[in-house]
């Protein structure tokens, strides 16, 4: 068993960004981000292929598309934790002239950003258009997204699932944050998703579920199951079965925290349930 | 005034297809996508020249624009296909978050557009698009007059980085501006001197000015006609220095008088040289099945509107 002592510090330490950024301005998603922190710090941090800086058309590297831009805190976090812009940045989180706005954009040009989201449904096509070109040009680099399971109640993204399995986009690898919930309660109640894995499958996609979403050693496994059948003609989704609000007992298991800060109490209270690991920005 | 031929009726959507094929050839960065309508947009000739670069969608608008706004990142151009109506209204928030504000390199080719695609009726026949993509912060509108002015523009586009709407039409209409004239996005063509009136005309209703002027020449009026195929950046130099002369100004556009042509001329007369205006338009309602010279009879789109347009602003003079 691989030792993960040193990203499972970074996961206590980003979900403290995420709890602080929100709390400064009694504003954002913190529920859905701390359920993809473990997500995002594997990714970033261990299986994407990534070069030092950034630019826009981001050439031979694996590539990220957010598609619930809604999680912007986790996002922002771990890419500044990841060096592409100044930890120190994260204190302007949706203030007046920052670069880190309330929902991800390339407008402010924040490094790490190649797509604005937040309105829903829109990311897979985007990462199917960037995994296209890289195929134009030759770069066998993967694509990666991440997309909540209530946004697959947006019917673009079956249009998005219905092409990349007819066109073989076997470069993609595309993760739902299955957490069953959404702003106005549980999925099965606002609208059920029924079965997601049939549904992937029926299209033609390879599915991968990791039912431990908030686990580390569960995720990477997962991650690196999925970059071993790229190529192989089919698009890949991981059905990633999250716990909403993670690490914050409060927090967890809830739809009540998905846009809501919390109050000087709560935040104390987050706080000390995820004592300071790496340095608080 | 000024003598224009007809060097034959022709489609502009024709001028897109030659002008995308000739892209093809010279431009390796440029992709072309389409939502299930090769043959009306008239991609077959780049597509059988270049099948590793053209991606067809199927009719799924919404995911052609995410798509081709994902298609930038990696640097290729992707220019995509569709009516009119379903490259704008049916996917505006995906344009509006996806290309617009995320300033990607995608050029949104829109055939069929206005009442004149006929017989179809309101359902194809967008109105509203030039002024759903010019409210747009970033998006260039362009609406070229004739067959080789479209072909121009298409591969005019091609040089500008950022998103643009590429405005066309179904019908065969006259093709009059000359086959090697370049392009210039922002830059209004004046396409006869006259001092009495200005007649501001996009898309193929600059052919239908030019009739109108010769008409009012004949009744002793001179009218100055002015090709705008850009709507937005709006060449505004050179609207007012004809106006500064003539006192007064007729637009004309196959749109909606809410949102297009007239009414960016209207915001920068108000501004900078308030003058009488009559706008040449449909008067904001929907269209119908039809011939598209009947439509054009009908919602007052054709030379005989622009004449009475100009008859009823000089008296307003």
């Amino acid at each position: 068993m691989s030792d993960y002592t040193a990203l499972q510090d970074l996961t206590v330490q980003v979900r403290r960004d995420i709890l602080r950024m929100v709390h400064k301005v009694n504003s954002g998603h913190p529920g859905g981000s701390l359920g993809c922190t473990e997500f995002l710090v594997a990714l970033y941090h261990e299986v994407m292929e990534l070069k030092a800086g950034f630019d826009m058309d981001g050439k031979d590297e694996d590539l990220f598309f957010l598609s619930n831009g809604h999680i912007s805190p986790v996002f922002y976090s771990v890419l500044a934790r990841k060096g592409y812009f100044p930890i120190a940045e994260l204190n302007t989180f949706r203030l007046i002239d920052s670069r880190l706005q309330g929902h991800p954009t390339t407008h402010e040009g924040l490094p790490g950003v190649r797509i604005a989201s937040g309105s829903l449904g829109q990311g897979m096509s985007v990462a199917i258009g960037a995994a296209l070109g890289k195929k134009l040009n030759n770069d066998p680099h993967l694509v990666y997204s991440l997309h909540g399971d209530g946004e697959l109640q947006e019917g673009q993204n079956w249009e998005a699932i219905m092409f990349a399995a007819g066109n073989k986009v076997d470069n993609l690898i595309a993760t739902i944050d299955y957490n069953g919930q959404q702003i106005d309660g549980a999925t099965d109640d606002v609208l059920p998703l029924g079965d997601l894995k049939a549904k992937f499958e029926a299209f033609g996609w390879e599915v991968i579920e990791v039912t431990e979403g908030n686990n580390l050693e569960a995720i990477i496994k997962g991650l690196q199951d999925a970059k071993n059948r790229t190529g192989q003609g089919k698009p890949i989704c991981i059905l990633l079965s999250t716990i909403m609000g993670n690490g914050v007992d409060f927090m967890m298991y809830t739809h009540a925290w998905h846009g809501k800060a919390p109050s000087d109490e709560q935040l104390e209270n987050a706080l000390a349930q995820n004592p300071e690991t790496l340095g608080d920005y | 005034m000024k003598k224009y031929i007809d060097s034959g009726k022709n489609d502009t959507r024709s001028g897109f297809g030659a002008g995308l094929a000739e892209l093809g050839r010279t431009n390796p960065n440029v992709v072309a996508l389409c939502a299930d309508l090769i043959g009306s947009l008239k991609m077959q000739e780049f597509i059988k020249e270049n099948p590793e670069r053209f991606f067809q969608i199927g009719i799924a608008e919404a995911n052609m624009i995410g798509i081709a706004a994902g298609l930038t990142i990696g640097g290729k151009i992707p220019f995509t296909g569709t009516f009119a109506n379903f490259s704008t209204g049916r996917v505006y928030d995906q344009i509006r978050q996806s290309v617009a504000y995320s300033d990607k390199n995608v050029k949104i080719c829109a055939s069929h557009a206005g009442l004149t695609l006929g017989e179809d009726g309101a359902t194809h026949q967008i109105l509203e698009d030039i002024g759903l993509m010019k409210m747009l912060p970033g998006m260039v509108v362009i609406n070229p007059c004739d067959y080789n002015q479209t072909k121009a523009a298409t591969i005019a586009i091609a040089e500008h980085h950022g998103p643009v709407y590429l405005r066309f039409g179904r019908p065969k209409v006259a093709n009059f501006t000359p086959a090697d004239q370049k392009f210039e996005i922002g830059k209004a063509i004046l396409l006869n001197e006259g001092s009495d009136v200005t007649i501001v005309a996009t898309g193929h209703l600059v052919w239908e000015a030019l009739i109108a002027a010769e008409d009012l020449e004949n009744q002793g009026i001179s009218a100055e006609v002015i090709n705008i195929h850009t709507i937005k950046p709006l060449d505004e130099a050179a609207i007012l220095t004809s106006v500064r002369k003539t006192g007064c100004i007729v637009t004309a556009e196959e749109h909606n008088y809410l949102g297009g042509l007239g009414e960016s001329v209207a915001r920068t007369l108000a501004q900078q040289l308030p003058t009488p205006q009559e706008f040449v338009a449909t008067q904001d309602t929907f269209g119908e099945s039809g011939t598209p010279a009947q439509l054009m009879e009908k919602y007052k789109l054709n030379n005989k509107a622009i004449t009475e347009g100009v008859l009823k602003v000089l008296k307003r003079k």
